[in-house]
């Protein structure tokens, strides 16, 4: 899922802009799980906008926000309140914002920092996996994306960084290509080491990224 | 072809030492210390090294050719994208400059841009291909160039690294790709490094070793804790904390390490952070 953030509250007051009165748009999917955009949080900015003096003229919880329709449709539902605002504050991830802004010619304040594409470890606790890079190498790398979890994103084997086993930006975390060399071990096959792995085509993550299954 | 490449191909015993571009335009002093040089026979340029920015290696390098002073120039895969690399490598052959010395680069994390984009378009395995394509005369797309460079292209090795077997599975890949030589970094430990060399040596490269000039404990120390890859013994650290001069210490242990290069390696890489003067004390000239 879309791991997100609140921005904290001096840059929320930043970027609301002096606007007294708000609605305000949550998300019901990744940004709930991350307790950054769900129906709790979006309670609580409604009780801290009010304790600052703002003004909440409505709120939705829409079910995915990155949805484009039906954040437009939901939008339509609370037409008035919507429009009784000067802005509306969207808890939502950077794709769930861009659904809102695409569906109003109000101003749209996004509330989140998007973080990444993250595994949930246990809750509260995210890690980041994959980055869709659009050429996946996982089945020779033992099932450990080296794109995303080498800290240089190298194909080739673990940098002169590497001591211990332990990752030369961050000694708290193991080396990608340690973990998959001593995994490619424990299943008895070279994988990605048999080869030297071509530069990525950058050119499969297309900018911005389209896809229809049509 | 290159000296380096020259005296390596003849089994001379080869010495490197290297210079920062400076951070600013005034390059008289990295000028000089590379005039200043002692026994030197060509010298690496460093590229934004740990990650803090300064002058293109590129011009310094340039610069050297004009003095006389061979030199190799580091290129790392931070901070250009497949296209800058090579357009640097085909202006580097332009001006001269045959060695070069490809890395992945240190982590803009702990440089002074901490804030910039790291560009890791290519690593060090395929910027090797990439020079070796060059060579062969066309670019990565396949396209033809007209005048087509010629380079001695090296890279690096941490002979220390922990897990043995994975650093060396790169070293390995790092041949087979087409790395003509080898400078590594700093090693302190002779046992260390007679195991590296007992596999290193027969894939037949010719490998320079890193000597760092020791200039007193506390250095020793902030290395263990601030360098990857550079490993300090305790007892070494025991000697500069005893020694009346420790400088004096650290120089004595940098000729150990030469004389046990002059037994495994090919050469030495001389890092003497500001004690130049010392390298023929060091050498043992």
């Amino acid at each position: 899922m879309i791991i997100s953030e609140q921005k904290s509250k001096e840059e929320l007051l930043q970027v609301l802009d002096g606007k007294t009165r708000l609605f305000l748009v949550g998300c019901a999917a990744c940004a709930t799980a991350c307790k950054a955009g769900g129906e709790e949080e979006v309670f609580k900015v409604q009780e801290w906008l009010a304790s600052i003096g703002k003004e909440v003229t409505g709120s939705v919880v829409i079910d995915e926000a990155c949805h484009i329709m039906r954040a437009a449709r939901d939008l339509r539902q609370h037409k008035g309140q919507v429009e009784e605002a000067e802005a509306l504050l969207v808890l939502a991830c950077g794709a769930g914002i861009q659904s809102i802004s695409s569906s109003t010619d109000q101003r749209v304040i996004g509330g989140l920092n998007s973080l990444f594409l993250g595994n949930i470890r246990r809750f509260g606790q995210y890690e980041e996996k994959c980055s869709l890079c659009g050429e996946c190498i996982l089945n020779e790398t033992a099932g450990i994306c080296p794109v995303t979890t080498c800290a240089k994103g190298l194909l080739n084997g673990p940098c002169g960084g590497m001591e211990e086993g332990k990752c030369e930006a961050d000694r708290e975390i193991d080396c990608a290509w340690h973990l998959i060399f001593e995994r490619l071990k424990k299943q008895g096959r070279p994988g990605v080491f048999r080869r030297p792995v071509p530069p990525k085509d950058w050119g499969k993550k297309r900018k911005p990224g389209r896809h229809s299954i049509r | 072809m290159s000296l380096l490449e020259q005296q390596l191909a003849a089994g001379r015993f080869v010495v490197t030492a290297e210079i920062a571009p400076p951070k600013g335009t005034d390059v008289a002093s990295a000028l000089a210390t590379a005039r200043a040089f002692a026994g030197v026979m060509a010298v690496n340029v460093t590229d934004n090294q740990g990650a803090n920015m300064r002058m293109c290696p590129l011009a310094v390098a340039a610069l050297l050719v004009r003095e006389g002073i061979e030199p190799i120039l580091q290129l790392t895969c931070r901070d250009r994208n497949r296209m800058a690399l090579q357009s640097d490598l085909l202006g580097a052959s332009a001006l001269g400059v045959e060695n070069v010395l490809v890395l992945s680069g240190d982590h803009a994390r702990f440089g002074d841009h901490p804030g910039a984009k790291s560009v890791f378009d290519l690593d060090s395995v395929q910027l090797l291909q990439v020079v070796n394509g060059l060579m062969a005369g066309h670019d990565m797309a396949g396209k033809p160039l007209a005048g087509i460079p010629r380079f001695f292209a090296g890279a690096a090795v941490t002979p220390e690294a922990e897990p043995f077997e994975l650093m060396f599975q790169k070293f390995a890949k790092k041949v087979e790709n087409g790395a003509r030589f080898f400078q590594t970094q700093a090693v302190f430990d002779a046992v260390k490094l007679e195991r590296f060399i007992a596999v290193a040596r027969p894939l037949g490269v010719p490998v320079l070793l890193g000597v760092l000039l020791l200039k007193n404990a506390r250095m020793a120390r902030f290395l263990n804790d601030n360098i990857p890859g550079v490993r300090v013994p305790a007892q070494l650290i025991d000697r500069l904390e005893q020694a009346a001069r420790p400088l004096d210490e650290g120089v004595a242990i940098a000729r150990e390490m030469v004389a046990a290069a002059r037994l495994h390696c090919q050469g030495v890489h001389l890092m003497t952070l500001g004690c130049e003067e010392r390298i023929p004390e060091i050498l043992g000239m």
